[in-house]
């Protein structure tokens, strides 16, 4: 269990009597990358998001580097964490959402310095030279002193890749990080995350972009209903799919590809 | 050139057309000059508005010091009671915790349902109803010190009643407890106006309930709750005319009318006290105006300036 960054056994969630994870299996080693691919509805995004504890789980266990998430174990039973302890296991976790949420009140630079600043108590000087670092990793050296709301929603997504990163942490979630973007942005996302992990950081992404699957994965997960339908290597379950859900998927996603060429319309699920 | 394919010859250019008239508005404003005449010609003829006398009676010291300590002076504490105590009774309110949801939600069902005039009321006669001072102690402690047999309280702090309750400090308390109830609901609906997913990326970077709150919901909220506040300040202002229930007898309202009973010039006085109240509350939207600016930074449209590569440096800031 050790040798896993992640480790999640048997989760499963409701939202009332709606179950949407029903015994979700996933193993991550650190410096991996994994793609959680599905239709929507799958539970792909639910289960990144219980990862990180922005929804609860209500059986399983997930760990992260070695540490129970949401839980401490006392004398054989589970206590819910208090709301400092889950924020201080949110630190060592970074997310990309769909919708970027960028602090609107906030310039470029104040975004990437805030949690730096105010969670882990670092000196303001310093924080700002290594967040300038980090915005010209993902191209946008020269607008540390923009608003959000004066960026393309391509530029919003790699500072919230920077603002992310700024807090050093141990593994990235990607929540659909392209699917709110303009078809001609989604590149310098894709390329800043290709960047990323080529660098070695531990991936988690919930995508619709098979390409970036193909390319930059170590291992996907194709999700569906709540459950993991089939998961290995890209180059097996992306080329030669074992399941009929995942060939379905596939070849809806693929046809869909094509159809974007003509009309601009990039990788989305119907 | 009139039909949509003769273009050959000459390309339509730019547009010269007539704009639409508006007839009915220039009868409007002849009626209302007319109606602007007759009320300017009232005013300065009808002997009852003696403007020589409401000009000195607006500036008698006594006037002066009742806007002052009074008027504006009150409303500036009560208002600040108002907006701090506001803000953390939405925040409590707002909890997860229900013992502090169901205190915030007493505290604002009882503020908002008194009138503030009976409240005033109320204050002033609370010197009666704690005669020998407001203790802080054990309850029931000289009943349970007799019953041991031991003579004396176990009360730690007093204050006299008739000190808090009464002028200066008990107009701020009781109009700054009554606001708070209402800036409570301007703030409660300012925090859950900010976006869901603002709470969720401050949260996913490790910040507590605490610090998300105060960085990132409130300043946002801000904007939502800035321009009802200034309404709520112009309120105070003319509300600080109540303070009479007290009585607090250094206020604007109470020394102009005392004037009017001294001298019998009742109308004057009145038009004395409309003017003040028409110049403060001209400020106070002025002030709004600028602030509610402040607080739209980085929201809508505007022109980018870090397009200027001359002042790069230099975050936005509203367009005086």
């Amino acid at each position: 269990m050790t040798s896993h960054l992640v480790q999640a056994v048997n989760v499963t969630k409701s939202f009332g009597n709606n179950e949407v994870l029903k015994g979700i299996d996933l193993s991550v080693r650190a410096g991996q990358v994994v793609c959680l691919l599905g239709p929507s509805g799958s539970g792909k995004t639910t289960f990144l998001r219980c990862i990180n504890q922005l929804e609860s789980i209500d059986g399983g266990r997930i760990w992260v580097d070695g540490e129970l998430i949401g839980y401490a174990e006392r004398g054989g039973r589970l206590h819910r964490l208090k709301d400092k302890e889950i924020a201080a296991q949110r630190r060592e976790i970074g997310m990309v959402f769909q919708r970027f949420n960028l602090f609107p009140h906030m310039t470029v630079l104040e975004n990437v310095c805030e949690a730096p600043c105010t969670v882990q108590g670092r000196r303001r000087k310093e924080v700002e030279a290594e967040a300038q670092t980090l915005l010209e990793r993902v191209g946008l050296g020269d607008k540390p002193h923009a608003y959000p709301n004066e960026l393309s929603g391509g530029q919003q997504q790699r500072v919230a890749i920077a603002r992310a990163l700024a807090m050093h942490p141990k593994l990235m979630l990607f929540d659909e990080p392209t699917s709110a973007l303009d078809p001609e942005l989604v590149g310098d996302v894709l390329a800043a995350m290709r960047d990323l992990a080529s660098s070695g950081m531990t991936m988690i992404v919930v995508t619709h972009e098979m390409s970036f699957a193909r390319e930059v994965a170590d291992h996907v997960v194709f999700m569906d209903a709540g459950v993991v339908v089939e998961e290995g290597r890209p180059s097996e379950v992306l080329v030669n799919p074992q399941h009929r859900r995942t060939q379905d998927f596939l070849r809806r996603v693929t046809s869909e590809d094509d159809r974007g060429d003509d009309e601009g319309v990039r990788g989305s699920t119907p | 050139m009139t039909s949509p394919t003769d273009t050959e010859g000459e390309r339509p250019g730019r547009i010269d057309a007539v704009p639409v008239r508006h007839p009915g508005r220039w009868v409007a404003v002849a009626v209302i000059t007319v109606l602007v005449a007759m009320f300017v010609h009232m005013l300065v003829t009808n002997p009852v508005f003696n403007w020589p006398f409401v000009v000195e009676s607006m500036f008698q010291p006594s006037v002066l010091r009742g806007l002052v300590f009074g008027t504006l002076w009150v409303t500036v504490l009560a208002m600040v009671i108002g907006v701090g105590m506001g803000v953390i009774l939405a925040v409590m309110r707002l909890s997860p915790n229900p013992v502090l949801s169901v205190v915030a939600f007493a505290f604002i069902w009882f503020f908002r349902t008194i009138p503030r005039l009976v409240l005033l009321t109320i204050m002033g006669t609370l010197g009666l109803v704690f005669r020998e001072g407001l203790d802080l102690g054990v309850p029931f402690d000289q009943q349970i010190l007799d019953l041991v047999g031991i003579d004396g309280d176990m009360r730690f702090l007093s204050f006299d009643a008739n000190a808090i309750f009464i002028g200066v400090t008990g107009g701020a308390i009781g109009l700054g407890l009554s606001e708070a109830a209402y800036m409570a609901e301007i703030a409660r609906a300012g925090i859950t106006s900010v976006d869901t997913g603002q709470r969720e990326a401050a949260e996913a970077l490790g910040m507590d309930r605490r610090t998300t709150m105060r960085r990132i919901v409130l300043p946002q909220a801000m904007r939502v709750i800035v321009p009802p506040t200034g309404n709520e300040l112009i309120s105070m202002v003319k509300d600080t005319s109540l303070l009479i229930g007290l009585p607090l007898s250094t206020e604007l309202f109470f020394q102009l009318n005392a004037i009017g009973a001294r001298t019998f010039q009742v109308f004057p006085v009145l038009v004395a006290a409309t003017l003040w109240y028409l110049i403060v509350g001209s400020i106070l939207m002025v002030g709004q105006h600028f602030l509610e600016k402040r607080f739209n930074r980085g929201y809508g449209a505007r022109a980018t300036p870090t397009a200027d590569p001359l002042q790069p440096n230099e975050p936005v800031e509203a367009t005086p």
